[in-house]
């Protein structure tokens, strides 16, 4: 028995077995998420007319209109969240990554540690808790109200993590020598970072905005309790609104025009399909220099 | 350059900001029974007022009574009467009632039983009664569908149909009549409650006590499920909102009332 | 000192004030919240909130034990489910994948990780619930648990499979071919030499994962039935329980607090610092994990 267990043919039986199970494992997961996806665009662009991007959601609960408003809402918000979020995080990368190991002081040190600290944890606080945050300060504190600057900051909580961890891997990427050479020519540290290390970790950051407008597009907790989900198109940053993720819940739940939601749905993965493919030129970019 | 563009960006959108604060908004929010009412009450007063823009959010009787007082809204919507614990609380507080709603028990439309006893309803929603052969139907159990705490419609119905029983814990909760609506025309075998304003074909309105839910018999005085839906302000009403809370009450803004499933109030 | 000098020590600190931005929304957060939840925390006790199972704002009674266990039951359906197809795949990419069907397979699964949760949320509702309701069983609506878990585990799966497929990729080529070497098969020199190699790398995955599946909200509550109760299992099968419906922690949050005043949103606050501990305990056994890496 034991000498065949260890026959080199059992052996070889049972790596094809296992690696029966592995192709069908990956089959099965492909299959799942392929059905999932093209379950959502085969039955939501059947539905999709011009007039869909070009009319607003109308008729309170009854689910009829289009998505305009709610394109125009996303638009407004992601603008919103990437102009605060994108200069805290890259500026907070560039000081982790720039600054921190040139200087000495241990008080600097140790405030480095703590904001090493603070980008990792706030990276895994789930949103509906960045939700709850920013209804009980924007929204109710500071009186903002219901609002896209209220939504949006509570957004900038979620994304800053993203842009510092991206744009640190972006600046590591830049080769030493960058910065030898424009130091050595008499720059100052601000001036190279400025002229030489920035525009070449471009890509990398434009890579973390990019992602950045992915999750704000994805999210949908945080907004279900800071955006209000007023359906009319925003005018200012003080205006309740509905971005197209909150549509579909909206659809889905409150009216049950699902068809409408899976359009919406549809919409919405082909947005992220194609933000997937700019950060994939993106890099590929990256990796070609 | 990105760091200008975006500054640019900022200012533009902050300019837009403060442009749409001077021009005359009038925030409403609250309960989501009250907000579709508003929402028409709004496309309608609109239309004779250029520039007024009325702004609906949901949010739920409670969160209106609060944020008509804080500030956050100009208007807070309640679908239930104000609590004596917030008249203490906020004693400024005007109550406009604008309409009123009776709360229909629904099922799926499957379901075999047309009419209940308000003992036989009562007794559902607490969980006593937990299947439908109970009532004279199939051998199967009820899905209870009921709102979440906080809710106006809940608890109007708390008061109205369960006296002081509590509403089963092992209750589906849901966010929003809306909500309600949609789980209740989907899930076979379910009951839940619902305002008149929500009523449709794709779910079945439960007569009670022999009376049927029609506006006619809320408005009669049979029908024994009915509620006020209020509209609350901070002091009493002054300039565009008290135009447009006059709107709500005069022959037009009835007549949107009565349009909807509500019940007029003039 | 020149103009120079003074903007190098400007930036210098303004860089180091948006470095401490995380920290400082961390810190804003956590005492937000706690301050929030405090009341709550005085006036029901702490013991009280975590043990009762009866959540009834209207009574004055807050107990979010029932809620503790509706989400360690779905995120434990989400990993039974999930985590066998997602470590599947992982390996199969890793390790087996012809070059041609990795380069398909590969980007579909990180795109996967992309998609919005409310695209499976409302997924979940039009094919999963009513699938789930053709299971005979009492009281069963199709919301609940099952069709909850299923909802997440296609979510986390992207996740883990391409977190757990680095830590599998990044095992040293030395490994493998020092066992091939001594006449190891393919599959033996993987079960053997790699996986246990990549061990931390994969639990940290699947942690990372788990944390994925206790924060998630909206798919939740579009699925699970949102009832504040202990979920038990009818008649005799214990994996029935799976069709009860249950509330998640961050269902409780997200659909109450617009409606909530008092100490009811003090309560809800309550659920999210219980929430936030929860998840941070997770994370940081993940960090540990991590750190403690067999290989470097």
């Amino acid at each position: 028995m034991t000498a065949f267990l260890c026959s080199l043919g059992f052996r070889r039986f049972r790596q094809s077995f296992a690696y029966g199970v592995l192709w069908t494992a990956a089959t099965v997961s492909v299959a799942i998420m392929l059905f999932v996806v093209g379950y959502v665009i085969v039955r939501g662009f059947s539905d999709i007319t011009l007039d869909f991007f070009t009319t607003s959601p109308r008729g309170g609960l009854s689910g009829e209109g289009g998505i305009y408003s709610t394109i125009v809402t996303t638009l407004y918000l992601v603008l919103v969240t990437i102009v605060i979020a994108t200069p805290l995080g890259v500026g907070a990368a560039v000081f982790l990554v720039e600054y921190a190991q040139h200087i000495k002081s241990g008080a600097i040190q140790k405030l480095v540690s703590v904001a090493r600290f603070g980008v990792e944890t706030l990276a895994g606080v789930p949103s509906i808790i960045f939700g709850l945050f920013g209804y009980a300060l924007f929204v109710t504190a500071l009186n903002l109200g219901f609002s896209i600057i209220a939504a949006a900051l509570a957004g900038v909580c979620l994304v800053i993590p993203v842009v510092i961890r991206t744009t640190e891997e972006a600046l590591k990427s830049v080769p030493d020598s960058y910065r030898e050479g424009s130091l050595s020519l008499g720059a100052s540290r601000w001036e190279t970072i400025r002229k030489v290390i920035l525009p070449s970790a471009l890509p990398g950051i434009t890579t973390g905005v990019i992602l950045s407008v992915g999750r704000i597009v994805s999210e949908t907790a945080i907004f279900y309790v800071t955006l209000g989900g007023s359906y009319r198109t925003p005018t200012s940053l003080m205006s309740s609104g509905r971005t197209m993720a909150l549509h579909v819940y909206y659809l889905a739940m409150e009216t049950r025009a699902f068809d409408k939601a899976m359009a919406t749905g549809a919409v919405l993965v082909a947005l992220i399909v194609l933000l997937n493919l700019i950060i994939n030129s993106v890099s590929k970019k990256l990796s070609a220099e | 350059m990105v760091y200008r563009l975006a500054l640019t960006a900022l200012i533009v959108l902050a300019a837009g900001g403060l442009q749409a604060v001077s021009a005359e908004d009038i925030n409403i929010a609250g309960s989501t029974t009250v907000q579709p009412l508003a929402e028409l009450f709004g496309e309608a007063f609109e239309a004779n007022h250029d520039g007024v823009r009325i702004i609906v959010q949901g949010g739920g009787s409670s969160v209106g009574v609060r944020s008509a007082v804080n500030g956050t809204a100009d208007i807070g919507n309640a679908s239930r009467e104000v609590k004596d614990s917030e008249f203490e609380a906020y004693p400024g507080i005007v109550v406009h009632t604008v309409a009123r709603d009776g709360i229909a028990i629904v099922t799926h439309p499957d379901v075999p039983v047309d009419g209940l006893t308000l003992e036989e309803a009562r007794a559902i929603f607490a969980g006593r009664i937990t299947s439908w052969s109970e009532l004279g139907g199939p051998d199967r159990m009820i899905t209870v569908i009921a709102r979440e705490e906080g809710s106006g419609t809940r608890a109007a119905f708390e008061d109205m149909v369960m006296d002081e029983d509590l509403i089963c814990a092992g209750a589906m909760l849901l966010p929003s009549n809306g909500a309600v609506r949609t789980a209740v025309s989907t899930t076979p075998d379910c009951i839940g409650f619902l305002s008149f304003g929500y009523l449709d074909d794709q779910v079945k309105a439960i007569a009670i006590d022999g009376v049927e839910a029609t506006v006619d018999n809320a408005s009669n005085g049979t029908y024994p499920v009915v509620r006020p839906l209020n509209m609350i302000t901070d002091g009493e009403p002054a300039g565009m909102v008290a135009e447009f809370l006059e709107f709500a009450l005069s022959a037009d803004g009835q007549a949107i009332v009565e349009d909807e499933g509500y019940i007029a109030v003039r | 000192m020149t103009r120079k000098n003074t903007v190098e020590t400007v930036m210098k600190y303004v860089l180091l004030v948006s470095a401490l931005t995380s920290i400082t929304i961390v810190l804003m957060i956590g005492i937000f919240t706690l301050k929030e939840g405090m009341p709550a925390f005085r006036e029901i006790g702490l013991g009280d909130l975590l043990t009762r199972t009866t959540w009834r704002p209207g009574q004055e009674q807050y107990g979010i034990l029932a809620m503790i266990v509706g989400s360690g039951l779905v995120t434990v359906g989400a990993v039974v489910l999930g985590v066998p197809l997602a470590l599947g795949s992982a390996i199969f990419l890793a390790e087996i994948a012809p070059q041609k069907v990795k380069a398909f397979v590969k980007p579909s699964i990180e795109l996967l990780a992309g998609i919005p949760s409310v695209v499976y949320g409302l997924f979940g509702m039009v094919v999963l619930v009513p699938l789930v309701r053709k299971i005979p069983a009492p009281g069963n609506s199709g919301y609940g648990l099952l069709a909850a878990s299923v909802v997440l585990a296609i979510m986390i799966l992207p996740t883990i499979a391409s977190v757990s497929e680095n830590a599998i990729r990044n095992v040293p080529r030395s490994f493998r071919e020092g066992s091939l070497a001594m006449g190891a098969t393919r599959w033996e020199t993987i079960r053997k030499v790699v996986l246990p190699s990549a061990r931390s790398g994969i639990l940290s995955a699947v942690v990372l994962g788990l944390g994925r599946a206790l924060g998630e909200t909206i798919a939740m509550i579009m699925v699970i039935g949102n009832s504040v109760v202990m979920p038990a299992a009818t008649g005799g099968n214990p994996l029935t329980i799976f069709l009860s419906r249950a509330r998640t922690l961050t269902g409780n949050i997200a659909v109450e607090i617009a409606y909530a005043t008092g100490i009811h949103a003090n309560a809800l606050f309550a659920t999210g610092v219980v929430l936030f501990v929860l998840i941070m305990l997770v994370n940081s056994s993940a960090r540990f994990l991590i750190s403690n890496r067999s290989y470097k």
